[in-house]
This record gives structure tokens, sequence and C-alpha cells, in this order.
């Protein structure tokens, strides 16, 4: 693959308009979770608030912050992928995609989440910006844990 | 999309064959190194000094009788000399060796300010230093309850003497200030600063990791107390900086570090210390690198300095004229005279983004905060896009770099 051909697929149509447009964005009132994440490398910060219901489903997911286009697309598609997810299945996908983004056999993933998620596999030819990719999700992990804030560095 | 090209301003040919690692490439692609301001590529002078000088001269120093212990120590004490001859500091005993700028300003964090400060004495600093002048002052806060005074710069990024004057009060303790920001490139009237702050018995120290590079630093004539440099940005190897302190001051302070080569006797129950610059230089010193960083200076020295200033403004100057065309660019920093250090925002572009498609194009830019997160939010900002250019860089290299900023408005704009 060439270098425009990297670079073409890190910025492809549909991770320009998640960053563009990005869904779920904004505060969320009842949130039962809520985390804070922090990126020291470049000051990029992340917000993310959940919903989850007695199923212990994902029944409202949003997210806040400023940050390069890989973590505002990467954020965007994250709640866009959760919402509606038991956390269970949250734990998995999110297991698979951090696989995913760093080039590694993300196995775990239905053929479907796979195929939705590949758009971000592009950043594992940027190493040094997998963190950007990672930002919202590992901010997502420790707010299900219970924790408040999470970094990348 | 070429910038309109003015007659080169200086008759100064890049020494680009003395840097093998310009002739890389990046991406497929020529490397345009546009990241001194972080670290400086190192020329062959250094490399070379510092292979020969491990393959035949080198020992500990201070401390065998054998004959490389000799040599070594008598390289060791040369990088004293060579400086305090490049500061133009009073003598050699005036220059610590320590293992860059940062531990320089910690040393006298800890080995001046600490025993003289406390609750409620002030430490003055401006908007615009690096972490590096602003944490080891933060620690100060944090245990002995200092209060931080900070100055602000000006909208284009100067810096006013009157308006640090203005902040130092009965009970200011220090004045820490950046002799050159490394995100906006201004360079502080320091010696007006130093006159101020003297005539109301206040020391000033200054942190010269980028000024010393772009500047003839002459720290008799700034009269300044602390004058911290660090050698990668020199030229030089890593793991090696000094400070450079008046003696009084030297003699005045407690040691930071324990252990060898600091002392003048240690038994059971007591410990003197040796006499500075040794008192702040416990163990094993940076040898290899301290025979580079004399031969970075030597290399620096070699130039007419004032020709290589004269050559990085006009890099500058040709840099600014061509990003004019484009309108959602937003440069930040624009201080009458100042360094070779560009630093702008991208509507709608992320630094990262911006940075990625750069280095793709093999341009080599700096992304992010800059360890300067003050600053950042002084201007309202959380990160931006920085390119600095050295004695090295060409107009050709700020060519690549318009071409590759283009690219990325096409790409993400």
């Amino acid at each position: 693959m060439t270098i425009d051909d990297s670079l073409r697929e890190l910025y492809q149509e549909v991770i320009l308009d998640h960053s563009r447009h990005p869904r779920h964005f904004g505060p969320l009132e009842h949130a039962t979770h809520n985390g804070e994440g922090y990126n020291p490398l470049c000051g990029d910060r992340v917000k993310v608030h959940l919903a989850v219901d007695g199923e212990g489903r994902i029944a409202d997911i949003k997210f806040e912050g400023r940050g390069c286009a890989i973590s505002q697309a990467s954020a965007s598609l994250m709640t866009d992928m959760l919402a509606g997810r038991t956390l269970a299945e949250a734990e998995k996908l999110m297991d698979g995609f951090l696989h995913l983004v760093k080039g590694e056999d993300a196995g775990s993933l239905s053929e479907d989440d796979h195929e939705r998620l590949n758009v971000m596999a592009g950043v594992s030819a940027f190493p040094m910006r997998v963190k950007c990719a990672t930002l919202a999700w590992h901010t997502m992990k420790s707010a299900l844990e219970g924790g408040t804030a999470a970094k990348t560095e | 999309m070429m910038a309109q090209a003015k007659p080169r301003t200086a008759a100064f040919d890049p020494p680009r064959k003395d840097f093998p690692i310009l002739e890389r490439r990046v991406h497929g692609r020529p490397l345009v190194y546009l990241d001194s301001a972080a670290s400086a590529q190192k020329p062959l002078a250094v490399l070379e000094a510092m292979e020969a000088f491990a393959t035949g001269e080198y020992a500990n120093v201070h401390r065998g009788v054998h004959f490389l212990s000799g040599a070594a120590t008598q390289a060791y004490e040369a990088a004293r000399e060579r400086v305090a001859a490049f500061l133009n500091a009073r003598s050699a005993e005036e220059i610590v060796f320590t293992k860059g700028g940062t531990e320089a300003i910690n040393l006298v964090s800890y080995s001046y300010l600490s025993q003289r400060i406390a609750a409620g004495d002030e430490i003055v600093l401006t908007v615009m230093e690096h972490h590096s002048n602003i944490v080891p002052w933060h620690f100060l806060r944090e245990r002995q309850g200092a209060v931080l005074k900070w100055v602000d710069v000006a909208a284009d990024g100067s810096l006013d003497a009157e308006a640090v004057d203005a902040s130092i009060g009965p009970r200011t303790k220090l004045v820490a200030v950046t002799h050159m920001s490394n995100v906006l490139g201004t360079i502080t009237p320091l010696k007006a600063i130093v006159a101020a702050a003297h005539a109301k018995g206040v020391p000033v120290l200054a942190d010269g990791c980028q000024g010393a590079v772009h500047e003839v630093v002459d720290v008799q004539d700034l009269d300044v107390d602390f004058y911290a440099v660090t050698g990668h940005k020199l030229y030089g190897p890593t793991g090696i900086g000094a400070l450079y302190a008046k003696r009084a001051h030297l003699m005045a302070m407690r040691p930071f570090n324990g252990g060898g080569e600091m002392i003048q006797e240690v038994t059971r129950d007591l410990v003197t210390y040796a006499d500075p610059p040794a008192r702040f230089e416990a163990g094993t010193p940076p040898i290899i690198e301290a025979v580079g960083l004399t031969a970075a200076l030597d290399y620096l020295s070699s130039f007419d300095r004032e020709a290589v200033k004269a050559h990085e403004a006009d890099l500058l100057a040709y840099a600014r004229e061509a990003l004019r065309e484009f309108n959602w660019l937003h440069v930040i920093g624009d201080a009458p005279g100042k360094g070779a250090i560009l630093s702008f925002e991208c509507e709608g572009m992320h630094a990262h983004d911006v940075a990625t498609i750069l280095d793709l194009e093999g341009v080599a830019v700096r992304a992010g905060h800059h360890c300067a997160q003050p600053l950042m939010e002084r201007f309202g900002v959380a990160s931006t896009t920085r390119a600095s250019f050295a004695l090295y860089n060409t107009r050709e290299d700020v060519d690549t770099l318009i071409r590759g900023l283009a690219k990325a408005r096409k790409i993400l704009g």
C-alpha cells in the first residue's frame, strides 16, 4: 500500500463525516456512569456519559470533548456502536476494537461489528496515532468499571 | 503556491552535508526536519568527537591516577571551559553540568530558592514558560506555600519588561523567565528584566534552552543570576546541559544530589562538601556527552552567528509570506525580532491530523501543547502545530511545508 493509500484509509469519508458531525454529542441527564479521559500528549479531553437501565443495557450514551479527527470520529463511532447493547456485549466489542486498531486479531467481534469498526483499522498503520483512536474507548471502559479518569499515556 | 521570493537576506549556505540524517527519507520522501526546537540534529563533528573520545581516551573523571583518567578529566573540564566561554561566564567555576535544562532549573529550585522562600513569598514568571520553568516552582508552592505570580504576554506574544517589573513586589524572591519562547519564538527583553529585578534586590533565572541556540549570550552583560541551557538543542548530545550561576550564589547553595565527587570529607558522623561546581555534580557525570557538547559549541561558533540568525530569520519571513495565502491558518506569536519558531492553528483541523499528513510528506513538525499549557490557555487553543528552523534548513524545506499544509487542507478542510 502506498503512503497516499494509507492516508486515504486513515482519513476516509466515514471518519471525516463522524468527526465533522459527531453522533450522540453532548451532556446526558440522569447518567448512571460518567468518565473523563485525557491525552497528556496533545491535551485532548473526552467525557463519556451513559445511562444503564435495570436490565444492564446501555439505554443512552453521549460524549463531549474536542480533539483530532481520529479521536472525535472514534468516540462518535463508539457511541453509535454501543447504544442499546448489554454491558457484556459492550465489553466484548470494546476489547475487539482495541485489538483492531493495534492491528491485532479482533476475533471476538461479530462479522457485522467487524465490518462497521473496520473504518478505524487504518489507524494501525500510524502507531503514533493509536492513542487518539483509543482515548474514548479507554474512557468508556473506566467509566463502566466505576473509575472516572482514563488517560492514554 | 510558492511564496514570492524575496532576495535572500544572508549569504549563508546551510551546511547540510554536515548532518548525515538529512539525507535520509521518511515514508519514501526526503526528510524535511522542522522540529529543531524540540531537539536539533547532530553534525558529524559532534558524533566523531564522541566516538574518538570513547574509543581512545575514555575513563572515569577525577578519581584515577592513571593516564586515561587524567585525559578524561582534562576533556571534561575543557568542556566546562568551553561552555563558560560560550556564555561568557567569568570563570568555568560558574558552570555546573546537569543532565539538561530541566535539571538545571530544578537545581536552582532545590538548592537555592527552597532555602530562601517562606509561605506567601512570591516567584514571578511569565505565561509563556516551558513546563520545565513552571513545575519546579509549583513544587515550592506545594511544599512551602510559595505564590506564583504570572506575567501575561501581549497579543502578539511579546513580553514587556515593565509588566515584569510591575509584578515584582516586596515578597518576590525570584524572577523566572525564558530567554526565548519555545512556542512563540518571542525573544524576551532579558537585560531590562534583570536590571528591573536587581533594582529591587531580586535575582533572575533565565531559561536559555532556546535562547542560547539563536542568540549570542553574554551572561555578564545580561547580569543574569542563573542561566540554564541544554546540549541537545545546541546541536550537541542528549543527557547533558548546564547551569550558569554567579559564583556567590553557587557558594551559598546547598547540594541537591549526594554521592561521590561532591564531598570534601565523609566520616561516620559528618560530611563536608566540595566547592562548586563539584558540589552539584554527584556521581559519574556525562563525560562522553561533555566532549560532544564541546564539539557542538565549537561547531556552532565556527559560523558567523549573526549570519545564522539572519538565515533563520529569512526562512521565517519566507514562510510567513507564503502562509498569507492560507486564510484558514492563524499564526500565534508575532513579536518583533522573534526567533525562527512558527506556531499556528488551522481552522477545522486539529494539530495532530495536520502533523500526520505533513509527516507523510516527509515533514517533521511538532504538534501539541509544547509543554506550555498555560500559554495554550492564554491563547485559547488546545494545541498548535509548530515548525522550527535551524541552520541546516532551506527555503526548499519551507516550500515542502507549504505544499503539505495545502494537502492537509484538501483532505481535512
